[in-house]
């Protein structure tokens, strides 16, 4: 037996509550983040993700409490992302009680941004999140997207991933925008030419509909942890449920 | 004098906060105090050394805070626990930044070798080692009271401790070779895993620390 295979409830927090959109967009309520932290805490989550999908807006500094509060109660790796522009963003997170902070639109504005994060906090709090679409106007089959999936890039997803990895990110988080929300499963094809692409670690994200996704991402997609909001949320399933589900197919989980 | 049951080394590298927050969570009667004063960890009781980054950095800000003295006594006379880099910079040396160590242990800090690196299916394995792995018990400690063995620990690391003396090894775990994953010698329990964030066994590991009368 070895490492375990990660299960990720994914929390997007704006305006200090926790919702849910599809594709980016219709965003519902989905309820206080301290108490579903605690909740997915208590039901054997491996880690929890905040995104701040307002960062850009006002009450940014809504997170930083929230971070506070879970991080007093939870006793798991927080990651959270959204809205960091600089080293001193991320130092902010760190200090109000993240283990990780994610970096997605400045990695591709600012890609030294990353190497500067890496290098005074360590690769280990440095994930890069790639939200990538497939294309067909380029020379490569997935496209990097930034501000939420409204920007194009012109970057090759793949070739962006070996970049992120080489100036020191310590994980990748890869989100599907073609299956973000639509509980079709994950982008497979794309997370297994990340993943075999690169030696850090990486979390497939968006598309989760049922169980069998969560494994097909880890045998199909190589992914090394999974992320999921939705299902969790509306209480489809416990994580503990799809842990169990994991392990009766074989993929080594933390029970 | 104030009385400071466990001081926490902070030398500026990375985020205590997790590790000072369940310290006070399992135990709430305590003064737990994060510090860069070598005179704090001289009185306290206990001495957690955590640690986050590179090694070279880590060491050369101990150094810059005059806390290299203090830690050493600290690690040979009371109940001490390093954690992550913590238990890294105890030994001779690291391949990390080829960066020479507080030398209180014998023994190297290697890096894990990605390109041969395959789990029994074959998968590569990633590094950094990051998430939940099982630690298995090498020899009774107080440290592993109430803790199964073969339960898991969260990590995230790239290289890992080969102490010369094998009877170090309080505990190891496999990625894909067995390593060792703690240490205990008289005063002193170390650990390459994070029990901050190793939710209910992590918590009953700092609760054991914090009960412990070596």
């Amino acid at each position: 037996m070895s490492l375990a295979k990660r299960i990720i409830p994914c929390l997007d927090v704006t305006d200090g509550r926790v919702v849910k959109g599809i594709n980016f967009l219709e965003l519902r309520d989905a309820g206080d983040p301290v108490e579903i932290a605690k909740r997915y805490d208590d039901q054997g989550a491996d880690e929890l993700t905040f995104l701040d999908i307002t960062a850009s807006s006002d009450n940014r500094g809504l997170i930083l409490h929230i971070i506070e509060q879970v991080a007093s109660q939870v006793f798991i790796p927080l990651t959270v992302g959204g809205g960091v522009r600089e080293v001193e963003d991320v130092r902010r997170l760190l200090n109000a009680g993240a283990d990780k902070v994610s970096i997605n639109t400045t990695a591709v504005l600012n890609p030294q941004m990353v190497a500067d994060a890496a290098s005074r906090f360590g690769s280990q709090c440095i994930v890069v999140a790639i939200d990538a679409k497939k294309v067909d106007n380029q020379p490569f089959q997935w496209e990097v997207f930034t501000h939420g999936g409204r920007k194009a890039t012109g970057l090759d997803a793949v070739k962006w991933a070996e970049y992120m990895a080489k100036l020191g990110a310590g994980e990748l988080l890869v989100t599907s925008m073609d299956r973000d929300g639509t509980k079709i499963g994950f982008n497979n094809p794309l997370n297994r030419a990340i993943s075999d692409a690169v030696d850090i670690p990486i979390i497939a994200s968006g598309g989760v509909g049922n169980l069998q996704h969560l494994v097909d991402g880890v045998q199909q997609g190589g992914a090394d942890a999974v992320l999921a909001a939705s299902i969790f949320h509306y209480g489809e399933y416990t994580v503990q449920q799809a842990k169990e589900y994991m392990a009766q197919h074989g993929i080594e989980v933390r029970l | 004098m104030r009385k400071i049951d466990i001081a926490v080394v902070d030398y500026g590298m990375g985020n205590l906060r997790s590790v000072s927050k369940a310290l006070e969570h399992v135990a709430p009667s305590k003064n737990v105090l994060v510090t860069s004063n070598p005179d704090d960890i001289a009185n306290a009781h206990r001495v957690v050394f955590p640690g986050q980054g590179a090694m070279p950095d880590c060491i050369r800000e101990l150094d810059l805070r005059g806390l290299r003295d203090a830690v050493l006594h600290a690690a040979e006379n009371k109940p001490f626990l390093g954690i992550c880099i913590g238990m890294q910079m105890l030994f001779d040396h690291s391949e990390e930044g080829d960066a020479a160590g507080l030398a209180l242990l014998k023994g190297n800090v290697k890096r894990f070798a990605a390109a041969d690196m395959k789990d029994s299916s074959g998968a590569k394995l990633k590094v950094p080692h990051m998430g939940w792995n099982q630690v298995y018990q090498a020899k009774p400690h107080a440290l592993w009271q109430d803790i199964a063995d073969g339960e898991r620990f969260y990590y995230v690391h790239s290289y890992y401790v080969q102490p010369k003396d094998d009877s170090l090894t309080s505990g190891y775990s496999a990625y894909p070779s067995p390593f060792t994953s703690a240490i205990a010698i008289n005063n002193l329990f170390a650990v390459q895993f994070h029990p901050e964030k190793s939710a209910n066994a992590g918590l009953q590991m700092l609760s054991n620390f914090v009960r412990w009368q070596p």
